[in-house]
């Protein structure tokens, strides 16, 4: 009955979950490339990179959430730190007239010095990470508003568009940085002691902390991480729009954790997997771009995310009700 | 059909499988009204098992269940509930911010038209609590009550629903031995009142004291079922692993005369005072002292779990500082916890993970992960420690108790450790397992390993310790020699602050 799978589930349970969503990845790509309304655009190669552009700034941020809520925490803050970061970046550069590389440096230490706060709190209080970053997504977004006054800075510079809307061959700058940044966060999941650290704590605190694990330093490096990770995104984001934006990566942070979610790492914590989340944000960014390519309308995008997420969730529960 | 009318419960060739694993082959067990029946076995007998059908968690893939003679199906826990079946489970199911009758009534709750009726909730907790002679009330928090009061809270919740059967899985498992005599009083009230109990218990001497009857299981296979008072310890041991069991507890001496670890005068300002004891290589040490002594407080002291104020720490004659675990490692200290489930596994992870990750810079660097190395430190140990897990890459959750302690044993043994501290190792594992870590503790110490065993089961303390300290109240009250160790002189000194 319910436990009649259990032990076979377990066991091969990461990679099984991973073939369930990348079915259903392949499944949707399916959909949208044999839909009349959207086949003739859908597979062309300028919509594959439209596709993977827009999935990159997510992922990003998104690759760093998969090691926060693997460690059982949130991190709200991600969204704030895309425009504070981008904002700085843009003032650095508009304003002071600093070379574009001084501004990116910038826009990157708002994002370090975010995440080392968030990190230093969590560790070092019991105050839960969902309120500490719910209070730095605040601080953050005030700054930013308070930095520009409410308005965008332009940013005219043509070194400084590469950066977010260029191209290296006929492949998109964003998409590369997605490359070389998957590589470092399954290079820190899967092939570091940080890693395994992340996994223990995130899994039992006590017991990594009883084997000689030092809970603080990986809840800092994880946050830290994630900040900086947000800051990538900001710069890209600002890069790509032509200006700082202090309303940009509004509502980032859910983006990110609906991709970690609907890529099957468990909020409880001590489970889940980079390759998961790539898909999740896929599925997510397919998935926006064939209803606008179909014309759907915003609102009813939304609500077709929503369900996704609710699904993906569901799933994970029936699992985690059978694997007990 | 009314031929079993002479039990209570009457489970008949139950069996249950699981992918690869036969838990329950063609089991039987009946148990009579009035009776406390225990259900005894190894870890992995088919106990828990056996106790999850009775209570509707699982299904039994076929046989048959009768309750005073009538055929019953227990599909769910509601099922199980409605036939008058109450489990009380080894871990606590208790909501700990609301107050003792809150939780005794949890889902059953008195109403007075629209509103919760708290007053007769309490006055009707109050006379329960009464009749088991118990110092509390209705209205204390759950939370702020002892472990040992939860369980009787639970105890009571169980009875209040008027079970006729009645299971208690290990439920002297985190009370203190007064507590066990109150338990006792209330089985034996509950039996006197027609309740059938099933007992599960791998403690002989509480099955000795109120058990009628054990049912013994292996390998989810039935055994037998004996008398206990036409039977001995030595049988019922004999019949749960299919051998006699001889000698299995005795241990040759061989420390040195080399001190290697000594602890001068340490306190802290809650628990800790004035502490001093040493350990010489190869030698094992005991821990003796009731629960609240200090005992696991002291090692968590040396492991740089705790903060001390006074006080120095010494290895080969060298003062140490180990303010953290990592240092406490660095200077060769292993510490294997009390509670494994709670400090010592990840239970998300498979054997592999959990048995490397106190050495993970032995196989991975910053360019790779050496999984040839890491797969040859885990098979070593699975294979020295005997664990019997299907693979390395098997979850480390679906394995036996006693084979999980192996496996946290396992990975502290691969930091190669000096000085070995064991915190109740062999608490709720069967005895096999049992004195298979006695030899690997023999073993150990004949290469020069120093051990630290915190034991709060004299036998295992007077059989296997070359000395013995004795905590009471967070001083250590005596040291006996190995000549001088008795039960009697134990419980003397463990006692004398109290």
């Amino acid at each position: 009955m319910n436990n009649e799978n259990s032990i076979g589930q377990k066991v091969s349970g990461v990679f099984k979950n991973k073939i369930g969503i990348l079915i259903a990845l392949i499944a949707l790509i399916a959909f949208f490339a044999f839909l009349p309304s959207t086949s003739n655009v859908f597979l062309t190669s300028n919509n594959v990179l439209n596709i993977l552009r827009q999935a990159s700034t997510n992922l990003y941020v998104a690759l760093a959430m998969t090691m926060v809520i693997i460690l059982g925490g949130i991190d709200l803050s991600v969204g704030s730190i895309i425009a504070l970061s981008g904002v700085i970046t843009g003032g650095l550069v508009a304003y002071n007239g600093f070379p574009v590389y001084v501004g990116v440096i910038g826009g990157l230490v708002v994002g370090l010095v975010f995440g080392a706060f968030n990190g230093l709190v969590i560790s070092k209080t019991t105050i839960p990470a969902f309120i500490v970053t719910l209070a730095t997504m605040n601080i953050g977004r005030g700054l930013a508003y308070i930095y520009t006054g409410g308005a965008p800075i332009r940013i005219v510079s043509d070194e400084f568009n590469f950066i977010g809307a260029g191209y290296i061959g006929s492949i998109p700058t964003p998409v590369i940085y997605l490359i070389v940044l998957i590589i470092v966060a399954m290079y820190i999941m899967n092939r570091s002691k940080m890693g395994r650290h992340i996994y223990a704590v995130g899994g039992n605190p006590q017991a990594a902390k009883f084997s000689g694990i030092s809970n603080a330093k990986v809840v800092f490096f994880v946050h830290v991480f994630s900040g900086l990770m947000a800051a990538i995104s900001g710069v890209v984001l600002a890069s790509r729009m032509f200006s700082g934006q202090p309303t940009a990566g509004e509502g980032a942070e859910m983006d990110a954790i609906a991709a970690v979610v609907v890529g099957g790492t468990s909020m409880s914590g001590g489970r889940g997997t980079i390759g998961g989340t790539i898909i999740g944000g896929l599925i997510i960014a397919v998935l926006n771009n064939g209803l606008n390519l179909m014309n759907v309308n915003s609102f009813w995008q939304l609500v077709v995310k929503g369900v996704v997420i609710l699904v993906a969730v569901y799933v994970d529960y029936i699992r985690n009700r059978k694997g007990k | 059909m009314n031929e079993n009318s002479d039990f209570l419960l009457d489970m008949r060739g139950i069996s249950k499988e699981f992918p690869g694993v036969k838990a329950l082959d063609n089991v039987n067990f009946q148990l009579k009204e009035g009776e406390v029946h225990s259900l005894l076995g190894e870890n992995g007998a088919g106990k828990s098992t056996l106790i999850k059908v009775l209570g509707g968690i699982y299904s039994e893939d076929s046989g048959e269940i009768y309750i005073n003679g009538e055929r019953v199906q227990l599909n769910s826990v509601e099922d199980s509930k409605n036939n008058g079946i109450s489990v009380i489970h080894q871990e606590l199911v208790l909501v700990p911010h609301m107050s003792v009758a809150e939780n005794i009534f949890l889902g059953r709750e008195p109403m007075r038209g629209l509103s919760v009726d708290f007053g007769k909730m309490n006055r009707e907790t109050n006379e329960l609590l009464k009749t088991f002679d118990l110092n509390i009330k209705a209205t204390d928090t759950l939370g702020e009550l002892s472990i040992a009061n939860q369980q009787m809270v639970e105890i009571v919740k169980a009875i209040s629903v008027d079970a006729k059967i009645l299971v208690m899985d290990e439920p002297t498992s985190s009370i203190s031995d007064t507590e066990v005599e109150n338990l006792f009083t209330i089985i034996n009230q509950l039996k006197a009142n027609g309740v059938g109990i099933i007992y599960v218990s791998h403690k002989m001497s509480e099955i000795e004291e109120i058990c009628d009857r054990v049912t013994v299981l292996r390998d989810g296979q039935y055994i037998d079922t004996v008398e206990v008072k036409d039977t001995s310890r030595e049988k019922l041991v004999s019949l749960m692993v299919g051998r006699e069991l001889d000698n299995h507890y005795t241990r040759e001496y061989h420390g040195s005369n080399q001190r290697l670890f000594e602890v001068q005068n340490l306190s802290d300002d809650t628990l800790l005072k004035d502490i001093s004891f040493h350990i010489n290589e190869g030698e094992i040490i005991g821990f003796a002292g009731l629960i609240g002594a200090g005992r696991s407080e002291l090692m968590e002291t040396i492991f740089g779990l705790r903060e001390f104020n006074q006080g120095k720490i010494l290895m080969n004659g060298e003062d140490i500082l180990v303010a953290n675990p990592e240092e406490a490692m660095n200077h060769g200290i292993a510490l294997v916890p009390e509670n494994r489930k709670e400090s010592g596994l990840f239970l998300d992870q498979d054997v592999k993970f959990n048995m490397t990750i106190t050495v993970l810079e032995e196989f991975i660097s910053p360019l790779k992960v050496d999984s040839k190395i890491e797969r040859s430190i885990v098979g070593e140990y699975i294979k020295s420690l005997n664990v019997k897990t299907p693979s390395m890459d098997y979850p480390i959750v679906n394995l036996s108790g006693g084979n999980q302690q192996k496996a946290i044993l396992g990975k502290w043994l691969a930091t190669s450790p000096k000085l070995l501290i064991l915190d109740e190792p062999t608490r709720g594992i069967d005895v096999g397992a049992k004195s298979e870590i006695y030899d690997i503790m023999n073993k150990l110490t004949n290469n020069g390993v120093s051990i630290i065993m915190v034991s709060s089961e004299l036998p295992e303390i007077i059989n296997i310790s070359d000395r013995v300290y004795v905590m009471s109240d967070g001083e250590i009250t005596g040291e006996l020699a190995r000549g001088e160790m008795t039960q009697d002189s134990i419980m003397n000194l463990a006692t004398k602050n109290l």
